[in-house]
């Protein structure tokens, strides 16, 4: 009455069979759907729209000490501009105290000399004054050392447009010398959104896609589930393909929803072609999953599992992936342990497809890489799954 | 007779922390062909790591087995992996597709099993929504998918009520009778005597083997029992006296009978010296199974421990609290959403009273007992300890019970001095107190040998003398037990009843939960609960008599008859 079905290693029966029972599972068990679902959504609101590298509405503490029109002018330019909020204090004393308390990220000063300065005909520096030459002095909070350098950059900017545009309303003015036209390619907004959803999509499915397998087969250890399965003919193969095909299915869906969501919340274009996006996602997919389940082959406990698996990819697909930090201006030795995560290659690889293209020298190399991880999680999983409890 | 099975030598030693332990040393044994084998000991004496070598899980460090050419093995793990979230039908499919089993086999199969495990009506329901009885013989079920000649089942009792069990017994009989060799692991002896052949296991190593009567018969006239008089001596006392008695090596009570097991057959035992028992004299009785297994033990010098369970000191019966309710429950009700755990249960407990509170799993007697302890609100009546709701008392009131739990709550990698030291604490015991508390605690107990080694690696039987110390290192008035000796061996577990009886006889007023009956003859007094309501109370012969069983008969079929009457008179 049993089928001869000898020590194939795969079969057709025991792997349908397997899988069904997985793909219930996962029906029954709502968790495994909002991990793949529900979980990459609040993830990419929540960074998407909280981690942001622009800096608007910074407020800015003004010192006016002269009676120059000209301080007025200026100041009335500063609040034009949409990224800072300037603040008019009565002396230096009262901007410091801003300053110290976080109340303001910066103070620019315009001082009694601003007007003589800005002509040229200037007096010697005395003590407690700004330098000669200068005619604003800016004092800025740097404790955060990227919105700092982002300040100095908008107020000097304020500055320049406020002198060109001077100069072409006075006859006085200071002729323009140099004049830089820049241009932005791939983001002209230059909105960091568009830099960073791309990579928020890898970092989301690396956590979605390890945290799907990392618990499936510890779960099976807790539960006692996997002595009996180890008492049917069901082999390893067909035990590791079981558990990947259905949670690859919800993976994939996952994916499909995040890059919805990035094309349409946050605006982003696509330039690559769909299929190479969908070839790289499931390569992708294929080696979070690879890790899932080493993790959770090796720990045989779900909480232990997920722990890994949190910390085996979030914190450096989010720090280490170049999703913010640019990893070439990292020191060597960092940039080398980059290449352990798989993150930074479908960083790459999604940036190149959302903003540019095809781009066939930057996806190659990436998509080879990945393919190398899935090779080596699953091969790490073959050998340690055990057919036995020894 | 052949064998269907034969292993020679077996060893197995596994790593743990410090260095290895030997699970099994140099097992012998055979399993005869159709017959049902018996493994029988207690928890940890190697069981499971002898029937996982047998499935093919585990690979002996040296040794054989020899398994017929023709076998055919299935093995049912003590924690058989049944998917909770998937149905009775699902699961049985599952194994059927595993294993092989083409369209029109499995239908003829499942329609076999599902008679045989009369399964039936349930196909759809999911296996997490199944009771314990249930659920066990749905993963026997599964087992049985590829219709085995060989059956490994790994204490398949544990965790089933009495009926549930009497049923599995009678489906293995059942499959016995198609020429299915079944081999049972259990690490109650009762059941033992149900077996054909048993293999007792002791320790990793093989006490003994051969029929229930063979092994028996070894004993035969070292038992006794006497009809004991109508008297105010209480029936502990009695025990206690008789144990003590020369040439005895064992006294039980058992219903109105005091049996007796002597240290040398055919001389019976000369009761006199006790004055409640002048002119009774004990008649010759068949000995039990768990006598051999006391001689066996005793054999293996490992007795000595009993003679420790009698403490040499008279006892000296305290009257403070004794006979004044100690703990009362009034119309107690638990409920879960629609479902009733508990309903409307009232019952008084003495001081100075051992209560049993039974009931199959999922009866509601936890439910019950934990809201005596004031871990779970009552939705409504109450439950008073020592005058005190205990879920909204203070602490100082909490301070004046112990409790043992079911799952031994020590701190695995701190030692037996860590341990103590930590419960003492937690119950507010410091300084020169605490130290003295636990030095006596620690020759009462005898573990002064055990002071720093880690709790993890102690014998099941230290471990839990250990734990019964630090429930009652505060000195307690009301002790609650919670399936106190469920898996121990039975030496283990008259030492454990002789000290429970010792602060019986101080005044200490004792609740304690089983679903293991024959526990249930160390009680004064005990209920009943049977799907969340109380169906019986009483004195062990009382609940003997409301169950129609006749003299000697066992609180189990007392309790079988008693939840079958309910059952008819309420049909669920």
């Amino acid at each position: 009455m049993t089928k001869k079905s000898g020590n194939k290693m795969i079969d057709k029966q025991r792997l349908t069979g397997f899988i069904r029972k997985e793909w219930l599972q996962i029906v029954r068990d709502p968790s495994s759907i909002v991990v793949a679902f529900v979980l990459p959504l609040i993830l990419l609101f929540v960074f998407g729209y909280g981690v942001s590298l622009d800096s608007r509405n910074q407020p800015v503490a003004v010192v006016l000490e002269t009676n120059a029109p000209e301080g007025r002018d200026f100041l009335a330019s500063l609040r034009a501009t949409r990224y800072l909020v300037p603040r008019l204090a009565v002396h230096r004393g009262e901007a410091t105290t801003w300053l110290v308390s976080g109340d303001v990220k910066a103070i620019v000063l315009i001082g009694a000399e601003f007007g003589e300065r800005l002509n040229g005909s200037v007096l010697p520096s005395q003590p407690g004054q700004a330098p000669v030459g200068a005619p604003i002095q800016v004092l800025i909070n740097a404790t955060d050392a990227n919105t700092g350098r982002l300040l100095a950059g908008y107020v000097q900017g304020a500055w320049g447009t406020w002198l060109t545009h001077r100069s072409y309303t006075t006859a006085t003015g200071l002729p323009t010398l140099v004049n830089v036209e820049s241009r932005i390619w791939f983001n002209q907004e230059l909105d960091s959104h568009k830099s960073i959803v791309p990579g928020l999509v890898a970092v989301v499915m690396t956590l979605i896609g390890a945290l799907l397998t990392a618990l499936v087969v510890a779960r099976e250890w807790e539960r006692g589930t996997m002595e009996a399965l180890l008492t049917t003919p069901l082999t390893r193969a067909e035990l590791l393909i079981g558990k990947l095909v259905p949670y690859f299915g919800l993976g994939m869906g996952g994916m499909t929803i995040s890059v919805v969501v990035a094309l349409i919340l946050f605006g982003l274009p696509f330039r690559g072609s769909i299929l190479l996006m969908v070839l790289s996602a499931a390569v992708f997919m294929l080696v979070v999953l690879g890790l899932g389940l080493a993790v959770s082959t090796i720990t045989r406990n779900q909480f232990a599992a997920s722990i890994i698996g949190i910390t085996a990819t979030m914190m450096p697909a989010v720090l280490l992936s170049g999703l913010i930090f640019d990893i070439r201006s990292m020191p060597k030795f960092i940039q080398l342990f980059t290449y352990v995560f798989p993150a930074r290659y479908f960083v790459d690889i999604l940036k190149s497809l959302f903003l540019v293209g095809n781009v066939w020298p930057v996806i190659l190399p990436n998509l080879a890489a990945l393919a190398f991880m899935a090779t080596v999680f699953m091969t790490i999983t073959v050998v340690k799954t055990r057919r036995t409890l020894d | 007779m052949n064998a269907a099975v034969t292993f020679r030598d077996l060893r197995k030693s596994f790593a743990t922390e410090a260095g290895s332990t030997v699970a099994l040393s140099g097992v012998n044994g055979a399993m005869a062909a159709g017959r049902v084998t018996g493994l029988v000991g207690p928890d940890g004496a190697g069981k499971t790591t002898l029937i996982r070598m047998l499935a093919g899980l585990l690979t002996p460090d040296s040794g054989s087995i020899e398994l017929d050419r023709t076998a055919r093995v299935a093995y049912m793990p003590q924690k058989f992996g049944l998917y909770e979230d998937l149905t009775v039908e699902e699961n049985l499919t599952l194994y059927a597709d595993l294993n092989g089993l083409d369209r029109t086999a499995r239908e003829t199969r499942f329609n076999e099993l599902h008679k045989f495990t009369n399964l039936g009506p349930f196909t759809d329901r999911l296996a997490g929504k199944l009771s314990g009885g249930m659920k066990q013989k749905l993963g026997l079920a599964c087992t049985l998918v590829v219709a085995p000649n060989i059956l490994l089942l790994d204490e398949p009792s544990v965790g089933v009520d009495p009926l549930s069990r009497r049923e599995l017994w009678q489906m293995v009989r059942a499959l016995q009778e198609t020429g299915i060799t079944v081999l049972w692991s259990t690490a109650y002896l009762d059941e033992a005597e149900r077996c054909d052949d048993v293999i007792l296991l002791h320790d990793g190593a093989v006490l003994d083997q051969g029929s229930p009567a063979k092994l028996t018969e070894r004993v035969d006239g070292a038992a006794w029992r006497a009809l004991l008089p109508e008297s105010n001596v209480r029936k502990r006392d009695l025990q206690r006296a008789a144990g003590r008695l020369p040439g005895v090596v064992d006294a039980q009570i058992r219903g109105r009978y005091l049996n007796v097991v002597m240290g040398q057959t055919g001389a019976a035992p000369d009761l006199s010296p006790i004055p409640a028992l002048k002119g009774v004299t004990a008649e010759r009785i068949a000995p039990r199974f768990e006598d051999t297994y006391l001689a066996a033990l005793r054999g293996e010098g490992r007795a000595t421990a009993l003679a420790r369970t009698h403490p040499d000191t008279p006892p000296t019966p305290k009257t403070n609290g004794v006979g004044q309710p100690v703990i009362e429950t009034r119309d107690l009700t638990r409920r879960f959403g629609d479902f009733t755990a508990v309903d409307k249960v009232s019952f008084t407990v003495s001081g100075g009273e051992i209560f049993g509170l039974l009931g199959p799993n999922g009866a509601g007697k936890s439910t019950t007992f934990k809201m005596l302890c004031g871990l779970l609100p009552a939705s409504g009546g109450e439950a008073l300890v020592a005058g005190f709701d205990l879920g909204h008392a203070r602490a100082d009131a909490r301070g004046r019970i112990g409790y043992m739990a079911q799952k031994f709550a020590y701190l695995g990698h701190l030692s037996v001095m860590q341990n103590m030291t930590f419960a003492g604490g937690v119950y507010g015991l410091s300084g020169k107190l605490l130290a003295e508390r636990i030095e006596e605690a620690l020759t009462t107990y005898n573990l002064h040998s055990y002071t720093d080694t880690p709790c993890s690696e102690l014998p099941l039987g230290i471990k839990q003398r250990l734990a019964l110390a630090c429930a009652v290192l505060h000195r307690p008035a009301i002790l609650f037990l919670d399936e106190p000796t469920s898996g121990v061996d039975p030496i283990t577990r008259r030492e454990f009843w002789g000290r429970i009886n010792a602060m019986a006889d101080e005044g200490v007023t004792v609740l304690v939960t089983s679903h293991f009956l024959d526990e249930a003859e160390y009680c004064d007094r005990m209920v009943i609960i049977y799907r969340g309501r109380l169906i019986a109370a009483g004195s062990p012969d009382e609940i003997k008599s409301a169950g129609g069983s006749k003299d000697g008969a066992s609180l189990e079929e007392a309790f079988i008859t008693l939840v079958e009457n309910y059952d008819r008179d309420h049909p669920p």
